[in-house]
């Protein structure tokens, strides 16, 4: 990243050792990631809807523009000129704070998210505890939001996110600690690079003994980000819904923004912890020549596919069914992995580093 | 430079985020000022090159400790006005016993002193930064040297888990649950059954 800094720097006849220059150049880096990952949030939107009607043999959007590509332009204008109403019981500081942290929150993560080798904001000795940190700040946007709205709905909304949010963490930390014990890192770029040609020229831990660390993964990946069928804290038909039942216009839509921010990372996040990254999926030279960044925007593309998919179709979760699978099935599962994958590491003296 | 100036903002945005939290009159408003603490002090912790204990501190204080604060203090209808009713009477008490605690720790402060052979396993067991990420670092101290204490504080927080359940814990006779395996056992065929009623004539008995 320190070459393209160097470049920017160049336009604008500054050295890139120049402290003043180095945030700017920080500004920049965000700027390059955070602004694709907003479009890609309209884009992926619009993706969604469509994925949704074509399981319901509907058509999705599909006026405005091309195949309806500028739906969710077309939203977000319709959403920016409607007035902003503000509850008169309600905390008016906290009340705007909560759908901009929810927004933050889902940006924030993409810091550390490395989109090939060295192509990373900031190549933290610590990513995966930076990603995991960040995905479990996201429950603040809408405790927040559910506290200061001043509503009984949007209380229980708050409530219930809150206790899911922490209890599927638990889980999703034991597949990290997997993870990590696999890789000898805390680093992502490393993780990435110890997935090559994992077993039989196959790049990522897909087929290795962390599948079933996958399927975790992906579950508790989709209640973190509230995602049916975990979707409880919004369940229209029990609490209308939940915790933005008082939100309207702009301060609404950013709740939705970072929700799909906070997807697109956990697509992410699977696609480099298990999937190889940027890597393609076979050991095999000739695949080399397909950029990496398109084997990963595939493979986050393919995870949202399943997002989608099962939204689509599968029904909502009842309350306490949703505690006891984070507590009573993915809690000790992950436990019993870990204490396997650290037994197996350390019978056969595979321990990496 | 930039460390400095980031090392100023976060010392003062903590330092005022802790006075807040005392004397803010919304408790919610007080935990999420401590939350700004938390993270401010995960800035510092960042700036010392501490990443690791940075990023701990947001997961574990932050992302669950301070989730369950606020979950508890948002349930709570707490009329505080009526809970500070007696902060005049109990003021001296309350000044007298925060100024032994300070004396205490000024004593124990000024006479610290380290022995010989702790000063050196502590340089020993940390190699340079430069060469070993400081998870390493802290991971070959806290299984080695320190892994007795470590085992035990773990025990210890084993230990007030389950107290904490079993304390809390009862028995509530009457209340209807759900068995699992029963449910997922459950067929179609023993919830309902499909009748031909002709017309006119109902299906007799409910």
């Amino acid at each position: 990243m320190g070459k393209y800094l160097d470049i920017v720097a160049g336009w604008f006849g500054y050295r890139y050792d120049d402290w003043a220059l180095l945030t700017f150049g920080t500004i920049a880096n965000v700027l390059v990631v955070a602004l694709p990952v907003l479009l890609a949030v309209a884009m992926i939107v619009w993706v969604d809807r469509k994925v949704w009607a074509a399981i319901q043999i509907r058509k999705g959007p599909n006026i405005v523009g091309p195949f309806g590509l500028m739906q969710s332009f077309a939203d977000g204008l319709k959403v920016f000129l409607k007035e902003t109403i503000i509850p008169a019981g309600a905390n008016k500081f906290l009340f705007l704070l909560a759908p901009a942290l929810s927004l933050i929150f889902g940006l924030v993560g993409w810091a550390v998210f490395p989109f090939g080798e060295g192509v990373v904001i900031s190549d933290l000795n610590v990513g995966i505890l930076y990603l995991f940190a960040v995905s479990s700040l996201a429950v603040y946007g809408i405790i927040i939001a559910g506290w200061a709205s001043n509503s009984r709905y949007a209380f229980l909304g708050a409530m219930r996110s809150a206790a899911q949010m922490v209890s599927y963490e638990v889980s999703i930390g034991f597949v990290l600690v997997c993870v990590l014990m696999c890789v000898g890192s805390l680093n992502l770029t490393d993780v990435v690079l110890a997935q090559k040609n994992v077993m039989f020229g196959v790049n990522g831990y897909f087929f290795s003994g962390l599948f079933p660390m996958f399927v975790i993964f992906f579950v508790s990946a989709l209640a973190e980000t509230n995602r049916t069928p975990f979707d409880l804290p919004e369940a229209e038909e029990e609490i209308v819904a939940g915790f933005q039942i008082e939100y309207s216009s702009m301060s609404m839509a950013l709740f939705y923004l970072g929700e799909y921010a906070n997807i697109i990372l956990m697509c992410g996040m699977m696609s480099l912890l298990f999937f190889g990254g940027w890597l393609p999926p076979f050991d095999w030279e000739p695949l080399y020549m397909v950029p990496g960044i398109i084997w990963l925007f595939g493979k986050i593309f393919f995870f949202f596919f399943c997002f989608a998919w099962v939204k689509a179709s599968v029904p909502r979760y009842r309350y306490d069914q949703l505690m006891r699978l984070g507590w009573k099935v993915f809690l000790p599962v992950s436990l019993l992995w870990v204490v396997l994958t650290s037994g197996y590491l350390v019978l056969f003296d595979k321990l990496p580093g | 430079m930039i460390a400095a100036i980031c090392f100023y903002i976060f010392a003062t945005i903590l330092v005022g985020s802790a006075v807040m939290v005392v004397f803010s009159k919304n408790p919610v408003h007080s935990v999420l000022f401590l939350i700004l603490a938390f993270f401010n002090a995960a800035g510092l912790f960042v700036l010392l090159g501490a990443e690791f204990v940075a990023m701990i501190l947001v997961i574990v204080y932050v992302g669950a400790v301070a989730v369950m604060f606020l979950f508890v203090v948002m349930m709570l209808d707490i009329n505080f006005t009526e809970l500070r009713k007696g902060v005049q009477d109990y003021l001296p008490i309350g000044l007298l016993i925060g100024f032994i605690l300070l004396v205490e720790m000024v004593v124990i402060v000024g006479g610290w002193s380290m022995s010989d052979g702790i000063a050196i396993t502590i340089t020993a067991a940390t190699p340079p930064a430069n060469e070993i990420t400081n998870t390493d670092a802290i991971g070959r101290i806290l299984y080695t040297d320190y892994i007795y204490l470590f085992q035990i504080a773990g025990l210890v927080l084993l230990v007030a888990m389950i107290g904490a359940i079993v304390l809390t814990h009862r028995k509530r006779p009457g209340v209807k649950k759900q068995n699992i395996g029963d449910q997922v056992r459950r067929r179609r065929g023993d919830a309902f059954e499909a009748i031909d009623v002709k017309p006119g004539q109902g299906i007799g008995k409910i």
